[in-house]
């Protein structure tokens, strides 16, 4: 156990498959922790209240907004994120206009690309509802829906 | 600011009963809301949760289905059991937030932090769920129907941790859970309503239209009697001795009443035979 | 071709401001007025930081004067003692600890002796409330066709209405900022921005620097929607006083909350109209009035109504228009460019009072607009002569068979009276929006722009305008690259960086591909005059013609030139608003399809369907995500997005409490383009940035009259506003 008024905190974790450790201070959230110590800054701050999902990272697997992950929660912990991603599966993105002024983008491949590793989900929830955690205003979010679609049909045939 | 790193249950009960003033942390998806902002959030200290990993898993015994003190909405969507049995539950978890949310928020969080609009505690209490509270002095258990007594109220002291949810299984003929918020997904609810009927009675749970989630005892009498309603202004009186809505920056006193009194008209006309 | 950018973007590799490597900085932040109008009595500073290690810029700190200019030096950098609105800057504050930074924030408190504010723009203000000009009023503006008071008087018929918007936050998804550093005498400014010609504007009086000493340099820009057009000039210039007066590189960051309460946003607006019909459904007479609220200041105001009241009388003929058009100050956050600039304030009005028309007359809504619907050689409020060969009854015709109009509406007919508490409905509008600067706008902007030759033949567009996610890069790629014969990737477009490119006007107004897309056409056709190619050659011949001249010319630069020239015959009174207000318009038709929940008042927009032209589409996949997007818009405009205020503060400065819609709030959004091209646009483009989010509200609101028989003249139309207009309605 950790003790002490604003003693930083040491932890170790998995981040885009490679052990990490670092110092952090008790008041850190994940999201600055990517960004402005690991150079991480795929993730990106909408909000910092959780609505915008620009901030989404996987953490144990599980999309969550990395602004409301106090830093030392990961110790022990997988995360991934948007750097993680294998850019050759964006092509779909790519072509259906998934992407326009970009700031929402990242939070929104990752929880696209989690749905496509998830696609049982889709027997019980529709694309548009596991996206609702992704604010978009640019695209009205028909280039994001389809663009997922068209990976989910692509990624069935292959 | 400090944060203090338990890895059991009873390490943390110790460390709270030790300093009461510790912040229990779990998902962080109310404490964390505009973090950067609120800098004299980080002048608290706080008691890290995450690391106890008993508190997370969830389990079915005969007749009751228990959640762990850190079992998150996520964990419930993802269980069979849960869709078939207790589909409220489902209901109000895929109604909280987004993914994101559902995946990070737990249910004993949301009933602490004891919003007025919070949607896991209606189907909760609709479930006639008990709220297990744990300290070094012992463990007690408290209805959740109960457990609140003004807004941001409840029978829980500083030295104890919410360990347990206890929802028991029951056979229910009509389980309905209606969430109105500003908009279709992820929104704070306006106006929510709980309603549950089994051989223990009418359950009728209302959201956001008191200081604290609370049953509607005066409208689950006017099920209760089969009293007769001929349209929704006549559950008007009741939900008005039930509740005390008011106007606030996302809906009117108004508003609330009137759809709650639709909402249990509309959903219920089909169902009772003294709705017409 | 594919968005240029897209893929960096989808990975997260694309770097915007706050993602720029940066060491030994100072975080930025700054102390706002508490109040809406007042004198700064005190300004206390708290023991709870140690204020040694900030640094601190008031208004005697700027060198020049303390203005924002864009339009007038009304708007001061930093409140010099007196405030006229809540969260109006007026001290920053600097550490290199952002945590520090907010700690401080909190510890400053800024007292002000307040005086009565005016909050109302609707009425005309009482003696005490007066602080700009005689009346408060920031602009008035009118347009006289026929004689509109003899007409009104002979109608057999006369209709009025009064139609009310709210004012509307960007929320683009990358807040405003700023990265401000002193590199030897120059002060550089990166960041967020639509318009870095602007910036410098901004900050050469307000400074007291040259333009030599002032370098603006465009970040990749999150959204703006035209929150980024004039605001960014502020950030700017406060990052820059911290810079300069520290010494160090400052970073400048909103936070959302208070980049929602403290930044710009659509100008509220009240619109009444009278018209005069005849049985037949044909236009008499349109008086209209239209009022916006302005806010403290007048950033754009003035332009911004002026296109509202060019566009207030719909895209219809009418003998007789009296337009008359007024924006007042009030003691609120100033109001500014958005995204239709004025147009979807005026069509909310006149599409919505054209289904009342249709309403009262007891005639099919479309017969009513078909009718009246502006035809070549007919004039409009203006007096402008459409003759574009644009035929806009098969836009609303297109419209109506995609949207399957008709038998939706027998279906909602038959429907709605067997459904206990769901009503359906379909609604259309028809509208239009002028592109590109109004009137001699695009004249005085005097835009210019460079194609450069390098010595390995490859191309660079050199220009000021930005990419926001509306797509420009790639468009300036296509085009350069359709011009000169070349693969796109031997094309590339500069970092708009105002030490390297020309002003080529700001990045508004639906203006870039079609004005600026041209002038990229004739700068690549001056590059081949230059390199002693033939225009039109093939591209291997313009490649060898560009390296041939730079062996034949060593160390020079081989620029093609192009600078804005008007279309011929286009003349605009801008005394008496008559004349050619656009050399082209956009022109299109929504339909909506609603469904109205009677127990919760909630209102679903099922399906939407979008006809547009804008000229030629250059990219598809573009062109429709900006119709989607601005579509996207509208219709979160109309039924969710409220700023709740409360002594001239916005209440619900959070994204959970200002609505914006998500994926499950919004139908596909079905898009068809019809193309009239215009010769004077790149390729034929017309604008349509903007275009797409005119129509959208008053489709939505007309498909809710058609659900519920009544008629809605506000929005919002939340559920609450819904709930009293359909008070005592059924059970
Ligand atoms: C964007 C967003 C959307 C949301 N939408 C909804 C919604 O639609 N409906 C809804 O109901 N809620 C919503 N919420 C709130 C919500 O996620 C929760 O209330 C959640 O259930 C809290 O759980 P947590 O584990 O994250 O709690 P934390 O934030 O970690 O803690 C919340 C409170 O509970 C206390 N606490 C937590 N666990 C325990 C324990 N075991 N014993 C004692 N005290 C404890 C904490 O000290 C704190 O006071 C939303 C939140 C966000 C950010
Ligand atoms: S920044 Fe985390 S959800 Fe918006
Ligand atoms: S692409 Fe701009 S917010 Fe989504």
């Amino acid at each position: 156990m950790s003790d002490g008024r604003d003693d930083p905190i040491r932890i170790s974790f998995t981040l885009n498959g490679e052990p990490t450790t670092v110092e952090v201070s008790p008041s850190e959230r994940l999201l600055d922790l990517l960004r402005y110590r690991l150079g991480l800054t795929g993730t990106k701050e909408g909000c910092a209240e959780g609505e915008c999902g620009a901030c989404t990272v996987y953490l144990d697997g599980l999309p969550v907004d990395s602004c409301l992950v106090p830093a030392y929660q990961v110790r022990g912990r997988l995360v991934e994120t948007i750097e993680s991603l294998d850019p050759e599966g964006m092509a779909h993105y790519h072509a259906r206009g998934t992407t326009q002024c970009g700031a929402c983008t990242p939070g929104v491949v990752m929880t696209a690309e989690w749905i496509l590793r998830h696609r049982d989900r889709l027997e019980t929830h529709t694309v548009r509802e596991l996206m609702a955690g992704n604010l978009c205003r640019c695209t009205g979010y028909d280039g994001i829906i389809e663009g997922i679609e068209g990976a989910l049909e692509d990624r069935e045939a292959g | 600011m400090s944060v203090l790193l338990p890895a059991s249950l009873a390490e943390a009960l110790e460390t709270l009963a030790a300093d009461p003033d510790l912040v229990p942390m779990a998902g962080g998806t109310d404490l964390l809301v505009h973090w950067p902002q609120h800098t004299e959030l980080h002048e608290r200290s706080y008691l890290d949760l995450s690391g106890v990993e008993e508190l997370r898993p969830h389990r079915w015994e005969t007749d009751e289905l228990v959640l762990g003190g850190l079992t998150t909405y996520w964990d419930i969507i993802e269980d069979q059991r849960a869709w078939n049995e207790l589909p409220l539950l489902i209901d109000a978890a895929r109604q909280v937030g987004s993914i994101q949310i559902q995946t990070r928020g737990s249910w004993a969080g949301n009933i602490v932090n004891a919003s007025p609009a919070a949607d896991g505690v209606p189907v909760l209490m609709a479930y006639d769920a008990v709220v297990v509270l744990e300290s070094t002095r012992g463990r007690s258990e408290v209805p959740l129907s109960g457990f609140y007594s003004g807004y941001k109220e409840m029978r829980r002291s500083p030295d104890e941790l919410v360990t347990e949810i206890r929802v028991p299984r029951r056979a229910y003929d009509v389980q309905i859970f209606e969430k109105v918020g500003q908009r279709r997904a992820q929104a704070i609810t306006k106006v929510g309503v709980a309603v549950t009927r089994s051989d223990a009675g009418w359950r009728v749970v209302a959201n956001s239209v008191a200081p604290f989630v609370c049953r509607c005892p005066a409208v689950e009498r006017i099920l209760e009697q089969g009293t007769e309603v001929r349209g929704s202004d006549d559950l008007l009186p009741a939900i008005r001795e039930d509740v005390t809505p008011i106007d606030d920056i996302r809906s009117t006193a108004e508003y609330r009443e009137k759809v709650l009194a639709r909402l249990l008209y509309h959903d219920l006309l089909d169902l009772c035979p003294s709705f017409g | 071709m594919l968005r240029r950018e897209g893929l960096s973007k989808l990975t997260g590799r694309e770097r915007y401001v706050d993602d720029l490597p940066l060491e030994d900085f100072l975080w930025g932040a700054t102390v706002r007025s508490p109040a809406a109008r007042g004198r700064i009595s005190d300004i206390i500073f708290g023991d709870g930081v140690d204020w040694s290690e900030f640094v601190i810029v008031d208004h005697t700190d700027i060198p020049g004067r303390n203005a924002v200019y864009l339009m007038e030096y009304d708007q001061p950098a930093l409140a010099p003692g007196y405030v006229r609105h809540v969260h109006e800057p007026v001290l920053l504050l600097a550490h290199p600890s952002r945590e520090m930074a907010r700690r401080a924030l909190r510890e400053v408190q800024v007292i002000v002796d307040v005086d009565p504010p005016a909050l109302d723009f609707r009425t005309l203000p009482g003696p005490d409330l007066i602080q700009y000009g005689e009346n408060n009023v920031l602009k008035r503006l009118s347009i006289q066709k026929g004689d509109v008071e003899r007409a009104l008087g002979e109608s057999p018929i006369v209709v009025e209405g009064v139609y009310e918007t709210g004012a509307q936050e960007h929320v683009y998804l990358e807040t405003q900022g700023m990265l401000a550093y002193l590199d030897g005498e120059v002060l550089v400014i990166k960041g967020s921005m639509q318009c870095p010609y602007y910036v410098v504007k901004a900050l050469k009086p307000a400074l007291n620097r040259s333009e030599e000493e002032i370098q603006v340099i465009q970040t990749p820009t999150g959204g703006g929607f035209g929150g980024k057009e004039e605001f960014p000039s502020m950030v700017a210039l406060h990052a820059g006083l911290l810079a300069l007066k520290s010494r160090m590189p400052v970073k400048l960051i909103y936070d959302r909350t208070e980049d929602m309460v403290a930044t710009t946003k659509r100008h509220p607006s009240q619109v009444r109209h009278r018209t005069g019909v005849d049985e037949n459904g044909r236009l008499i007479a349109q008086e209209i009035e239209v009022v916006m609220d302005g806010g403290a200041y007048l950033t754009l105001t003035p332009v911004v109504l002026s296109r509202a009241i060019i566009h207030a009388a719909g895209l219809y003929h009418c003998d007789n228009v009296s337009i008359l058009g007024r924006a007042m100050f009030t003691n609120s956050v100033p109001y500014g460019a958005f995204r239709g600039f004025g147009n979807p304030q005026a069509h909310f009005a006149v599409e919505r009072h054209m289904d009342v028309i249709a309403d009262r007359l007891r005639m099919d809504p479309v017969e009513l607009r078909r009718i009246n619907m502006i035809r070549d050689g007919q004039t409009t409020a203006t007096g402008q002569v459409i003759s574009d060969g644009v035929d806009r009854l098969q836009i609303v015709d297109r419209a109506l068979a995609l949207s399957d109009y008709e038998r939706r509406r027998r279906e909602h007919w038959v429907r709605n009276p067997e459904h206990r508490y769901l009503r359906r409905g379909i609604g259309m509008a028809a509208f239009y929006h002028g592109a590109g600067f109004t009137g001699s706008g695009e004249v005085m902007l005097d835009s210019r722009l460079h194609v450069e030759g390098n010595p390995d033949g490859k191309v660079q567009v050199l220009c000021a305008s930005t990419e926001m996610g509306q797509g420009q890069v790639t468009i300036f790629t296509q085009l350069a690259s359709d011009r000169l014969g070349y693969d796109p990737a031997e094309i590339s477009i500069a970092e708009p960086d105002t030490h390297r490119v020309p002003d080529s006007g700001p990045t508004v107004g639906s203006r870039t591909a079609m004005v600026v897309g041209r002038l990229v056409e004739r700068a690549c056709d001056d590059l081949c005059r230059k390199a002693g190619v033939e225009i039109g050659a093939p591209g291997a011949l313009v490649k060898e013609a560009i390296i041939a001249w730079h062996s034949a010319h060593p160390g020079e630069r081989l620029l093609g030139k192009a600078r804005y020239e008007p279309p011929p015959g286009i003349e605009w009174d801008e005394e008496n608003y008559v004349g050619d207000a656009y050399g082209a318009f956009g022109w299109a038709a929504h339909v909506a399809e609603v469904e109205v929940d009677l127990r919760t008042y909630d209102v679903r927009v099922l399906d939407f369907v979008s006809v547009q032209d804008v000229g030629t589409v250059l990219n598809e996949t573009l062109a429709r995500g900006q119709v989607q997007g601005g579509v996207a818009q509208g219709i979160s405009w109309a039924l969710l997005e409220e700023c709740v205020w409360k002594d001239g503060a916005m209440e619900n400065g959070q994204l959970t409490n200002y609505i914006i819609p998500t994926s499950g709030d919004l139908p596909p959004i079905r898009v068809e383009f019809v193309e009239f091209p215009y010769e004077h646009g790149a390729q034929g483009a017309k604008g349509i940035g903007e275009l797409p989010l005119v129509g959208a509200a008053p489709a939505v609101l007309n498909a809710v009259a058609a659900a519920t028989g009544r008629q809605p003249t506000e929005i919002p139309l939340t559920p609450e506003r819904l709930m009293a207009l359909l008070a005592n309605g059924d059970r």
